[in-house]
């Protein structure tokens, strides 16, 4: 007799726990009405190239020439090339040990790495260590690096802001380590309170927990929110009181469209804050080539740095990277390129100032139309995208709506993004996917659609909350926060 | 079009090549580390006498995240491929710049691993003509491309990319991978096994491993759960294991018949690990194999076909290498075919079987490029597992391109045919020279016996060492082989992996190398290596 080689119960729990709203249920929906002839807007991941955002023309050069590395030899590749381009194809062909086509050091090209120090020095001020940088397949793999290393079972802690990206819930559950989630305020801007942080450890260490790390997503996602100096500070007080890890998610660095909270690393301010905290707090910060104004998510690049972890450490991280022998070399070599860009007085420079300055100011002027947009519905508030991608309106449902959602064996917000799909093709993701708090309601959706598409968009969002409104409102009361 | 040029960009290639390791200025601070040493693992583990030098940090308890408080299964796991010994040849590179007349040799010749492109193998001109295009696409809007790139690259630029949504190529794309390059591959896989596949089979990942990482994730829930695995095994199997807290349940591959696959001896292990109360769950199996590069015989594949439907195991194929086969009397077939022709069907078998760019004839290894097409599970498994995909998103574009042109490659009558089927020769004619070369050399040395190389890349030579160069190496607290790879490293500037990091029949010691350099280096090579040989022997000789 045959036994069942592998069923759905034999699986690894951990797996069926786990959840990825971002390409869940809302986006194979969104797929499957798109294959029948529906047009979607496909609002539901940070992928600024898929909404109509041109890749940036030079690197896209530079990485075309290491691609063939042939055409440098060809006397007409100065018809098709910018000679900055053709040298700096050169330089970083000659920082690999055979091209794109050989795994690099397990940590990344050390010339490359060298060029993210220096970054990180520019941006900061204070001196980076090459050797503490690893560059990997986009950050999600070095989040999950770096979880993989702190999460030793089910009695490990990770802080998680609510709403969060749900990589972290995901490969917390996928890890078998115990999500601990801080509230974020969003009366007060999506802001951080202290106390709420402590209440959140409290309740987890009397429930057993070991609270080993915290995660912070500056600028936000969903949220947008950007910490100030004085908020990180006080995290990293925090961190250091508490003995935690602080896991620094600073891939949208490059997106601020407000001047009032410019973008501060917290590696900066640590360093700033000085004994005992600089060298005491653990500090693991991550950026990508996915975002900021490059948006080069089918790249898959991106590092992490460490700070204040013992070399040992280090070492088992470099370890468990070797195993999957090296990032990919197209990606590394991007990351050199955003690292080290064209600078005033290069051939390419005004072409590629040009197109940066355009992509970052339309986000800016997106940010604020969104935000226009959806505040100008009776039921719905929405915090100002001041960083990042996104835009997280609150939905105040009327109690007809959700047991409508009820009824349909759907979660309010899923309902309601569901039908909102359905009527206009816009694809969001809920708020559940997130997280937020009990009862209120929130959907995801990004800055990123084209500028001059936005306010149709916008119109035909209005228009169906408020038939929505209409057909569900019996004015008993609403969802609020 | 331009034909493919050795010139001064190979030089450029050739050039960074020695230099690259110079860059390493800070490998300092592992050097006074044992690297990658598992205090609690008892098998051949590297002491060095510098492991006292302890930083203060290392120490300190009042920070979180310490060597003692960290995930025990990321100490636990191990991966020589790039371990020890490749630590030390770094340093001696390092130190070769200044101190050159310190060393009998000029330069590191790095045998430990299968990176043909960082060895001087030149990447398939076609493939990377299409990738450039790609990278960059308004080369396919100027008019000058036409005298740079051969028609039939231009050609499948635009076909890759009218499949791509919007011709982004920075997008990420479906989780899976964009449809039309896993159309491509699913034709691939037919034309190649004369069977059909199914592109919504097909998940592509960044490079095989990925794809093995997931496996074990779904298949692993806890250390009662097995996972059977050859030895000799490519030591990703032991470390992704290790990684996801499950079992290791060795099968041994038999030396003497060619590194043949006994069904007695998996069943013999699968009983003994049920009867420990471990649940197997799998069957890996890596054809052509590494270390070991031997090439399953049909029948010994629809045996363990056969095993894994009786016995309800998942049937994991690792065939990275199937373009590596350098005997006549042997052929590659995959897994996937050798079940259909069985008559086997989707709800007879679960199989995974893995595929990379990075090995073959076009050796992509820096791209990330790779795919496992999965059949034989029920939908709801299916979900999950493309839950696990969508949480990373999608695989990196030019990977993904990439694996679908090295199952779609040109064919006769187009534009590159020629000179496209001229590299794919030449470097497999080359690669199989190298095979028997190294292999015959080898087993001239005394005590050293060497199966052949059939496919892979690999030699897994067996070294039968006098008892007293045992005994000296325990004297140094290292695993034997690992204590004659030190050596002929230190002699002759060549890296190689012991055994040890692959496992092996206890008690037997052997050391990989690829089979890689260049062949003009293959001959002095061999002279290194025979003349570090005999010296060896005539200082441990019983």
């Amino acid at each position: 007799m045959a036994l069942k080689a592998l069923d759905y119960d034999t699986l690894n729990e951990n797996v069926k726990k786990c959840q990825y709203a971002v390409r869940g249920e809302l986006y194979l929906r969104a797929s499957e009405l798109q294959k029948e002839g529906k047009k979607i807007i496909f609002t539901n991941v940070g992928n600024p190239h898929a909404l109509g955002q041109k890749p940036l023309t030079f690197p896209r050069q530079v990485v075309a020439l290491c691609q063939a590395p042939f055409l440098l030899d060809d006397p007409n590749v100065g018809m098709l090339f910018p000679a900055d381009a053709i040298a700096r194809a050169k330089h970083y062909l000659s920082l690999t040990s055979g091209g794109l086509g050989a795994y690099s050091d397990s940590r990344g090209l050390p010339g490359v790495r060298k060029e993210v120090a220096e970054f990180i020095q520019r941006r900061d001020g204070y001196p980076s260590d090459p050797e503490l940088i690893f560059l990997t397949d986009g950050a999600s793999k070095g989040v999950m690096q770096i979880l993989n290393c702190v999460i030793r079972g089910d009695g490990d802690g990770i802080l998680v802001p609510v709403p969060q990206y749900p990589l972290y819930s995901a490969t917390i559950s996928l890890l078998g380590g115990t999500l601990v989630p801080y509230y974020l305020d969003e009366s007060q801007n999506w802001g951080l309170d202290v106390n709420n942080l402590r209440q959140s450890v409290a309740q987890a260490r009397s429930q057993g927990i070991t609270v080993r790390a915290m995660v912070i997503i500056n600028p936000g996602n969903p949220t947008g929110q950007c910490l100030s100096e004085a908020n990180i500070r006080e995290i990293l007080k925090f961190c250091y009181n508490e003995k935690l890890v602080l896991l620094g998610d600073e891939v949208y660095q490059q997106n601020i469209y407000q001047d009032e909270r410019p973008f501060i690393s917290s590696k900066k301010v640590l360093m700033e804050m000085g004994s005992p905290f600089s060298k005491g707090v653990q500090l693991v910060s991550f950026h990508t080539v996915s975002k900021g104004y490059w948006g080069e998510c089918g790249q898959r690049g991106g590092y992490f740095e460490m700070t204040n972890l013992p070399p040992r450490v280090v070492e088992e991280i470099y370890k468990v990277a070797s195993i999957a022998l090296s990032p990919n070399v197209s990606a590394q070599i991007l990351m050199g390129l955003m690292v080290s860009p064209p600078k005033p007085g290069d051939i390419s420079y005004d072409q590629f100032a040009r197109e940066s300055k355009g992509i970052l100011e339309s986000l800016r002027r997106r940010a604020r139309i969104m935000t226009d947009g959806f505040n100008s519905c009776k039921n719905v508030v929405c915090n100002f995208t001041e960083g990042a991608m996104y835009s997280f309106p609150q939905i105040r449902l009327p109690p007809g709506a959700i047991q409508a959602a009820k009824q349909a064996g759907k979660v309010p917000d899923v309902f309601y993004c569901l039908k909102l799909l359905e009527a206009t093709g816009i694809s969001t993701v809920p708020g559940s996917g997130f997280g937020q708090k009990e009862g209120v309601f929130h959907l995801r959706t990004t800055i990123l659609p084209a500028e001059e598409e936005m306010p149709e968009i916008m119109d035909s969002f209005k228009k169906f909350n408020d038939e929505f409104m209409t057909q569900y409102d019996n004015n008993v009361g609403y969802s609020r926060m | 079009m331009r034909r493919f040029v050795i010139g001064q960009a190979k030089n450029l290639i050739d050039q960074s090549r020695r230099r690259q390791h110079i860059h390493h200025k800070n490998l300092s601070f592992l050097s006074l580390l044992p690297p990658f040493s598992a205090p609690s693992d008892s098998s051949s583990r590297h002491l060095s006498s510098s492991s006292s030098e302890m930083s203060a940090s290392d120490s300190s308890s009042s920070l979180p995240v310490t060597l003692d408080s960290i995930n025990p299964k990321v100490i636990k796991c191990e991966y020589a491929v790039r371990g020890e010994i490749v630590n030390i040849a770094q340093r001696l590179q390092e130190d070769l710049k200044t101190n050159k007349d310190a060393y009998p040799f000029d330069e590191i010749i790095y045998c430990n691993i299968g990176n043909p492109q960082s060895l001087g193998q030149q990447p398939i001109t076609f493939f990377r003509e299409v990738l450039a295009l790609c990278s960059h696409t308004a080369l396919l809007d100027e008019s000058a491309t036409h005298g740079l790139f051969s028609s039939d690259s231009i050609e499948r630029a635009w076909k890759i990319l009218d499949q791509i949504p919007g011709k982004a190529t920075g997008a990420y794309s479906h989780s899976q991978g964009i449809k039309g390059l896993r159309d491509a591959i699913a034709a691939g896989i037919e034309a190649r096994d004369g069977f059909p596949a199914d592109p919504n089979d097909i998940f592509m990942t960044d490079g095989a491993s990925p794809g093995v990482h997931m496996m074990m994730q779904l298949l692993i829930t806890s250390e009662k759960d097995g996972i059977l695995c050859p030895i000799p095994q490519y030591p990703l199997y032991s470390a992704s294991i290790a990684l996801h807290g499950g079992t290791l349940v060795p099968y041994y591959l038999d030396e003497a018949s060619g590194w043949g696959l006994e069904i007695s001896e998996l069943k013999k292990q699968l009983e003994d690990a049920r009867s420990k109360g471990i649940t197997v769950r799998a069957l890996a199996v890596i054809n052509p194999g590494n270390p070991t590069g031997q090439v399953l015989a049909e029948e010994n594949q629809r045996d363990i076909v056969d095993f894994c439907k009786q016995e309800g195991l998942v049937l994991l194929a690792d065939e990275v290498y199937q373009e590596n086969v350098y005997v006549p009397d042997k052929k590659f077939h995959s897994f996937k075919k050798v079940a259909r022709s069985m008559g086997y069907g989707e709800k007879d078998l679960a199989l995974v079987s893995f595929q990379s760019v990075s090995k073959g004839y076009y050796g992509e290894c820096g791209k990330r490029g790779g795919y496992m097409e999965v059949t034989g599970f029920t939908s709801d498994v299916r979900e999950q597992i493309y839950k696990m995909a969508s949480v990373n998103l999608c695989s990196n574009i030019s990977g993904q391109i990439l694996a679908s042109l090295i199952m779609s490659p040109p064919k006769p009558g187009d534009d590159s045919y020629e000179s496209y089927i001229a590299e794919k020769d030449g470097i497999l004619s080359s690669l199989a020279r190298r095979a028997k070369t190294l292999e015959e050399a080898l087993n001239k040395l005394e005590g050293v016996t060497c199966n052949r190389a059939e496919g892979a890349m690999y030699l897994f030579p067996c070294l039968h060492l006098p008892q007293k160069a045992i005994a000296a190496a325990e004297a140094e607290k290292t695993a034997p082989d690992n204590f004659y790879c030190k050596r002929l490293l230190k002699a002759t500037g060549i890296v190689v992996v012991p055994g040890s990091g692959f496992r092996q029949v206890p008690g037997t010691w052997h050391f990989r190398c690829t089979i890689l350099p260049q062949e003009d280096k293959i001959p002095a090579i061999v002279d290194r290596l025979t003349a570090f040989h005999k010296s060896f022997m005539d200082e441990f000789r019983d």
